[in-house]
C-alpha cells in the first residue's frame, strides 16, 4: 500500500516539449486554437452573454483573470498533485478563483455582476479553462502556464468582444452601451450611437442570432486561413 | 380506379424541376388573385420585389460558390421561394423587410446548406420566422380590405408606401391600417385571440364590431383560392395527397376535440381551415419535396404532427398563426421520422 502512494505522489514530470516557446503558446491561443472559434469551447457563456460589448468584455476580462491564475497555480503544484484525483484538485482551484472573482465583481462593478448573473459562477464549468489546466498547466513551468492562460483568455476574450459588437450594432445600433458598469462614471461618453432606425433588427439579440452570427465569424477565420495558406 | 387501355411500352413522365416549379407557381394564381383582389396591387409589388431580389441572391451566391448560375437558376426554386414570402407578409410591408427575408432564405437557409435539395428547414418559413420575431410591428399590420379603406389608395400610392412608409398624400401605413372609426385592422386569427384574452367568449367575438371590421371573409376568400389551387396540384399530380389531407385532417381533429372540450374559449374547426395560412401550407408549403418526410407513413405523420403543432399554438401560444412554426418543427423531425417509417422490402422479414 505505502509502495503504491510513493508510486503516485513522486509520478514524472513529462519531459518539457523543446517545440513551447512564447510565440508559439501566442499563436496557438489567440488565433490557430482559438479556445472560441477553432475549438468551440465554452459555447454557453460564448453565446450567452455576448448581447452587448460591455457584456462581453465583463464575461471575457472574469476569464482572463481566472485562466492566469489558474494556470500559475495549477503549474506551481503540478509535482504534488496526485494523478488518480488531479481532476477534483484542479476544479477546487478554479472555484476559489471563480469566487474570489464573483466577489470582486459583486463589489466593484455590481451593476455588470447583475447583468452578466450566473455566468460569472458558470466560469467554474467553462471547459476551456479545466483544458488548459489539463493540457498545458499540469505539464509545462510556471512562465509558460502563466503566458499561456494570458494568451488563451485574450483569443476568448476577442471572440467574445467581436461577437458582442456585431449584435450590438445590429439589434441596438450602438457601441459600448452601458459600459459605466464596468469602468465607472467617466465612461459614460464612450457609448457611441452609430445609427438610430425606428427598428431594430431583433433576432441579433436573440440565440440563434448569436448562433448564426458565429457561424459567420467561423467562416471568415477558415476564409482568412485558406487564403494565407495558398 | 381507372384501368390502363392502351398497348405497352408505359412510358411515364418525369418532370424536371423548373416543370414542377412553374406548375406550383401557376397554380398560387387564384390564391394570388383573390389576395390582391381584396388588399390592393401591394401584394402584386411584394412580389415583383421578392422575386427580383431571390434571383439576385441566388445568382450572388452561385457566384461565391463557384456554382453554374444558368442551369440553378432556372429550377425556379429561387423564384418559388421569394413569391412565397411575398405572400405571405402584410402587402404595404416596407421594402426592406422582403428584401432581409428574401435574402436571409435564398443565402442561409438554402445555399449554405448546399443548394436546392440539401436543405433541412423549408425556406421561404424560415424566412417568415425571423421576420415575424425581429420585426413583430411591421409583420403584423395587415392593411384592411379595399371597400373598408378610409382613403382610396392608387397604385402610386401603394408603390410609395412600400418604399417610404408614406402614400402620396402623407399618410402613414399605420394610419392606413386603421378602419374608418378608428379601429385597428387586424387578422381574424389575431382579433379572436386579442378578444379571448380580454375575456370574452367565441360567439361576443364574433359579433363584435371588431370582427366584422376584420378582414375576415377575404382571408376566407383567399383560403378558398388556394385550396383551389391546390387542388389542380393534386389533379396535376405534383403533389401526392398524404400531406394536404394528413394536415387538414389533422387541423380538423384537433380543433374539433379543443372546440367540443370548451365550444367558448376555442374556434371552431371550420374557422381554423379557412383562417391564416392553412391552405398555403396545407397544399404549397409542406408539400416541399426537399423539406418534408419521403415515405407514405411518414408523410402522413408529418401531416398530422403539423396540424397539431398549429393548432395548440393557435389556441393556446402566443403568436396568432402559428404555421410557419410548426412547419419548421416538423422539418427537423423529418429525419426522425423518415428512419422509422422506411417500407418494408418484399422479401424480407420483419
Amino acid at each position: 500500500m505505502s509502495e503504491r502512494q510513493t508510486e503516485v505522489t513522486t509520478q514524472q514530470i513529462p519531459p518539457k516539449d523543446p517545440a513551447v516557446s512564447y510565440t508559439e503558446i501566442a499563436w496557438q491561443g489567440v488565433w490557430k486554437n482559438n479556445p472560441g472559434i477553432v475549438q468551440l469551447l465554452g459555447l454557453c457563456p460564448l453565446l450567452a452573454v455576448t448581447n452587448t460589448v460591455t457584456n462581453a468584455l465583463g464575461l471575457g476580462i472574469a476569464t482572463l483573470f481566472v485562466l492566469i491564475a489558474s494556470n500559475t497555480l495549477i503549474s506551481l503544484i503540478r509535482s504534488y498533485v496526485p494523478q488518480a484525483i488531479r481532476i477534483p484538485i484542479f476544479v477546487m482551484i478554479i472555484a476559489s478563483l471563480v469566487t474570489c472573482v464573483q466577489l470582486l465583481m459583486n463589489a466593484f462593478t455590481y451593476e455588470l455582476y447583475l447583468s452578466l448573473g450566473i455566468f460569472i459562477p458558470l466560469i467554474v464549468t467553462n471547459c476551456i479553462i479545466i483544458g488548459r489546466a489539463e493540457s498545458f498547466a499540469s505539464k509545462n513551468s510556471v512562465k509558460y502556464a502563466a503566458f499561456d492562460g494570458l494568451m488563451v483568455g485574450l483569443g476568448f476574450s476577442l471572440v467574445l468582444i467581436l461577437l458582442g459588437a456585431s449584435r450590438e450594432i445590429l439589434a441596438q445600433g450602438t457601441l459600448f452601451a452601458g459600459i459605466d458598469a464596468l469602468l465607472g462614471d467617466w465612461a459614460k461618453e464612450l457609448t457611441l450611437e452609430l445609427y438610430h432606425a425606428d427598428s431594430h433588427f431583433l433576432l441579433a439579440a436573440l440565440p440563434p442570432g448569436a448562433f448564426m452570427i458565429m457561424g459567420l465569424i467561423i467562416a471568415l477565420k477558415n476564409k482568412i486561413d485558406q487564403r494565407v495558406s495558398k | 380506379m381507372a384501368f390502363i387501355s392502351s398497348s405497352s411500352p408505359y412510358q411515364r413522365v418525369r418532370r424536371s424541376t423548373s416543370e414542377i416549379m412553374l406548375l406550383v407557381l401557376l397554380c398560387l394564381i387564384p390564391g394570388i388573385f383573390l389576395q390582391s383582389y381584396f388588399f390592393g396591387l401591394g401584394n402584386l409589388l411584394q412580389i415583383l420585389l421578392a422575386s427580383t431580389v431571390a434571383l439576385l441572391s441566388e445568382t450572388l451566391i452561385l457566384i461565391l460558390r463557384k456554382r453554374p448560375i444558368l442551369s440553378t437558376i432556372k429550377d425556379g426554386s429561387a423564384l418559388l421561394t421569394g413569391v412565397l414570402i411575398a405572400i405571405a407578409i402584410p402587402p404595404l410591408a416596407p421594402w426592406w423587410i422582403a428584401v432581409i427575408g428574401t435574402v436571409f432564405a435564398v443565402i442561409f437557409v438554402k445555399q449554405l446548406y448546399g443548394g436546392l435539395g440539401q436543405n433541412i428547414f423549408n425556406p421561404a418559413m424560415a424566412a417568415y420566422v425571423l421576420l415575424l420575431i425581429s420585426f413583430p410591428v411591421q409583420m403584423t399590420t395587415w392593411i384592411p380590405v379595399q371597400s373598408l379603406h378610409p382613403f382610396s389608395l392608387t397604385v402610386m400610392d401603394q408603390i410609395n408606401a412600400l418604399f417610404t412608409g408614406f402614400t402620396l398624400d402623407g399618410y402613414s401605413v399605420a394610419q392606413i391600417s386603421t378602419s374608418i372609426d378608428g379601429l385597428t385592422m387586424a387578422t381574424p386569427l389575431d382579433t379572436a385571440r386579442n378578444a379571448l384574452n380580454s375575456g370574452k367568449t367565441i360567439s361576443e367575438i364574433f359579433n363584435s364590431p371588431e370582427y366584422k371590421a376584420s378582414s375576415w371573409q377575404a382571408i376566407e376568400w383567399v383560403n378558398l383560392g388556394f385550396l383551389i389551387g391546390g387542388l389542380i396540384l393534386l389533379y396535376k399530380r405534383v403533389i401526392l395527397w398524404y400531406i394536404p389531407i394528413a394536415f387538414l385532417a389533422g387541423i380538423s381533429i384537433f380543433s374539433f376535440i379543443a372546440f367540443a372540450y370548451n365550444p367558448d374559449l376555442n374556434i371552431s374547426p371550420l374557422f381554423h381551415l379557412f383562417s391564416g395560412a392553412t391552405m398555403l401550407g396545407a397544399f404549397f408549403i409542406l408539400t416541399d419535396p426537399v423539406t418534408a418526410s419521403t415515405t407514405v407513413k411518414g408523410r402522413i405523420f408529418y401531416g398530422v404532427l403539423a396540424a397539431l403543432i398549429v393548432v395548440v399554438i393557435r389556441n393556446i401560444g402566443g403568436y396568432p398563426d402559428a404555421l410557419a412554426f410548426a412547419v419548421l418543427l416538423a422539418n427537423m423531425c423529418v429525419p426522425f421520422i423518415d428512419y422509422y417509417t422506411q417500407p418494408k422490402v418484399y422479401g424480407r422479414g420483419r
